[in-house]
């Protein structure tokens, strides 16, 4: 990168590809890989998210990675978007709640109210 | 006949609304087939507290609560539980903590700001928040004086723990003569407990990396180094691929921004010395050497590594950077206060309610701190002091709470702001034990090249545990501080100079408390084993033998159904009798 007007148009593409509906994608999952997340099992609910979305053939939704949001006793923490609602949170999500969040949020757009973590706004 | 376990099986209204009757049908019909119906009892009782989540029901001597229950998983458990000796995970009730929101109360996220909210393993993501604007900024219209100027005008004082200010030291390395400058920064991060710095490093990396590219821009600086300890893997490995992603980007390597200035990055690992926190000694590590301090002066930015000026600063130092050049020197300097600009990040540790890793505006109050981010003492316990600043600093108690977290303030009250540590005690808490317990860390630690550290820690340590195992003599307290003096007067770097604080912060403070253990061989707050003996009151207690069995050097005597009484040369006051005991009946003097 050479110049001010890359990294602009750098900027431009990024912030488009995170805003839903850029590629076809319809929603976002996102695993807290921080080491507290890494500790609690995130790579395991991690691998239980592919595992299902590839077992459900779901090809709208982008499943990305962040660190530690602060909520480390909450840990696996996975953040589910889906359109234009604002990401909820969510908290001790092992493997086994993988499939009923998918089920529930990703497909049928209702959030799983007993496992949200309120997060201060 | 004596049963060996008993199902407690709850009989509230919710239950038996949910299901709870043939829950039970269940577990007597799986006992029966399982001929277990002698050895397990099955009884109903009014509630069990968790309704809300029935039916469930409790294994006794275990204690395991099973909770959300249908008749096929009470079947499971009386085979995995009661037969095989196996609790079912899944279905035991978990105590989910409180809700509490993320960010804390008075949170100002700054150079946590992009952490949870970015991918830390894609650059495009940063740069989607602005990052390497701040870069392109310095790079394209900036000239090392202006950008160290802005730093100067920011306020920012190094985030490692001694506070000096940034730009000074950015400015003494810029203007050292060598033909080569590096610029470090100290991942080392040895206080326990800490992870401010673990956070941002896997988080948000190249916010550290754009610092440093901008330090080095602004000292003259071709190389740079992270110095990262080893038990950080995670962010090692996060650290590489985002060096790698800015290399590919043209964000380090040669010519960055068409500007004709080569800067690249290399990651070195610590190996598990404390010391290696110290800059000097931190040097010699990456120099290959052990890790002991050096003399200074000459200061790392005359001379530092191999011989050559060094600037190094604290992860979160850079991590402060871009933002200040990008959201100007007055933003920054609008948060914190007059001496102290800025916000800092604490791990908050101890008896709160709220634990873990909280960034907040410079200024605040350790009331504040305790009360508002912490969500106050748990179980609602008196708070009794809190330590700040790692293993060299000192305990505040009650009275200065109101005083604001600052250099200075924390300075003034015989601590330090250190990277960031905040342990906080209740009554509870022996402050003479913690002064024993940061004196075992930095004995260990001491790197023994001088004297007064290597030898005067051990002596303070025999002192400190001579004391707590009821052995204190006269004149300890006054040894303490003669010793300290020595220290603080002849060791060379922060650890052995920082060693003494706690334990004189708490003879400041809690005198009486070491006086207690001294004079009339008392632990006030029941914690130093030594001094303290665990009985069974003979009227409470109903002999139903939970002590006994439970106690791992069979301490305890006594026929069930009679009164059990402890030996006290056996007893090694572990505990686990009072909290296994359903009465109360086990006390601690």
């Amino acid at each position: 990168m050479k110049s001010l007007e890359e990294l602009q148009k750098i900027k431009e593409r990024a912030l488009k590809r995170r805003q839903l509906g850029a590629e076809g994608a319809r929603a976002r999952v996102t695993v807290a890989m921080g080491t507290c997340g890494i500790a609690a099992g995130a790579r395991d609910t991690m691998k239980a998210v592919l595992d299902e979305i590839e077992k459900r053939q779901i090809t709208d939704v982008v499943v990305t990675q962040t660190g530690c949001l602060g909520l480390c006793e909450y840990e696996p923490i996975v953040l589910v978007q889906v359109g234009d609602a604002e990401a909820v949170t969510y908290g001790k999500i092992d493997p086994s709640r993988v499939p009923t969040l998918i089920e529930k949020h990703l497909l049928n757009n209702a959030p799983v109210e007993e496992w949200q973590v309120k997060t201060g706004k | 006949m004596a049963y060996r376990a008993h199902i407690l099986i709850s009989g509230d209204p919710l239950c038996i609304e949910k299901g709870a009757r043939d829950v039970e049908t269940a577990l007597r019909s799986k006992l029966r087939d399982l001929v277990l119906e002698d050895e397990v009892q099955v009884m109903e009782v009014s509630t069990l507290g968790h309704s809300d989540q029935g039916p469930e029901f409790v294994v006794y001597p275990d204690g395991v609560n099973y909770v959300n229950l249908t008749p096929e998983d009470a079947s499971f458990i009386v085979e995995e539980h009661l037969l095989k000796g196996r609790p079912v995970e899944k279905f035991i009730y978990k105590d989910l903590p409180e809700p509490l929101p993320a960010p804390a109360a008075k949170e100002v996220r700054v150079v946590l700001e992009n952490v949870g909210r970015i991918d830390p393993g894609n650059i495009e993501d940063y740069i989607a928040f602005d990052g390497y604007a701040a870069l392109a900024k310095v790079m394209t219209e900036m000239t090392p004086e202006e950008v160290i100027d802005v730093v100067k005008k920011s306020g920012l004082r190094g985030r490692g723990g001694a506070g000096f200010p940034t730009w000074l030291k950015w400015n003494f390395a810029r203007r050292a003569e060598g033909d080569k400058k590096f610029i470090i920064c100290n991942g080392d991060e040895g206080d326990p407990g800490a992870f401010m710095n673990r956070r941002v490093l896997e988080g948000d990396p190249h916010a550290v990396i754009e610092g440093m590219i901008i330090a080095a821009y602004a000292i003259g600086a071709q190389q740079g180094y992270f110095y990262v300890r080893a038990e950080y893997p995670i962010a090692i490995h996060t650290l590489r691929v985002a060096i790698k992603q800015a290399r590919e980007y043209g964000l380090l390597g040669k010519d960055i921004f068409g500007s004709g200035f080569d800067f690249d990055l290399e990651v070195r690992m610590g190996a598990g010395a404390f010391v290696c926190g110290e800059e000097t000694a931190l040097m010699q590590s990456i120099e290959g050497k052990r890790g002991m301090p050096r003399t200074r002066p000459p200061f790392p930015a005359t001379s530092g590594l191999w011989g050559y000026p060094t600037n190094i600063n604290n992860v979160e130092t850079y991590a402060n950077v871009p933002r200040i050049l990008l959201k100007g020197a007055d933003w920054f300097a609008s948060m914190g206060t007059e001496k102290s600009k800025g916000t800092k990040t604490f791990a908050i540790a101890g008896k709160v309610k709220r634990t873990g890793l909280v960034e907040v505006p410079l200024g605040i109050t350790l009331r504040e701190v305790v009360y508002d981010v912490g969500g106050g003492i748990l179980d609602d316990k008196k708070f009794k002091a809190v330590q700040t600043g790692g293993p060299m600093g000192g305990c505040i108690p009650e009275e200065y709470l109101d005083q604001p977290v600052d250099y200075e303030t924390l300075a003034s009250l015989g601590s330090i702001m250190g990277s960031g540590g905040m342990v906080i005690m209740d009554e509870d808490t022996c402050m003479v034990d913690i002064a024993r317990f940061f004196m075992e860390f930095v004995q260990e630690e001491s790197c023994g090249k001088c004297v007064p550290c290597r030898v005067g820690t051990r002596r303070m340590l025999e002192i400190l545990n001579n004391i707590c195992a009821g052995k204190g003599q006269p004149g300890d307290i006054e040894r303490l501080e003669e010793l300290s003096k020595y220290i603080i007067d002849g060791a060379l770097c922060g650890l052995g100079k920082g060693a003494p604080n706690p334990v004189l912060s708490t003879i400041k403070f809690f005198r009486d408390e070491y006086e207690a253990h001294i004079y009339d061989k008392k632990c006030p707050a029941k914690v130093c084993k030594g001094l303290i003996t665990y009985s069974i009151d003979p009227d409470v207690c109903i002999g139903c033998t939970r002590c006994a069995r439970n106690c791992p050097v069979g301490a305890i005597s006594g026929k069930p159904k009679e009164a059990h009484k402890i030996d006290p040369d056996v007893c090694i006051r572990c505990g686990v009798c009072k909290q296994v005991c359903p009465v109360g009946a086990v006390s601690v003097d």
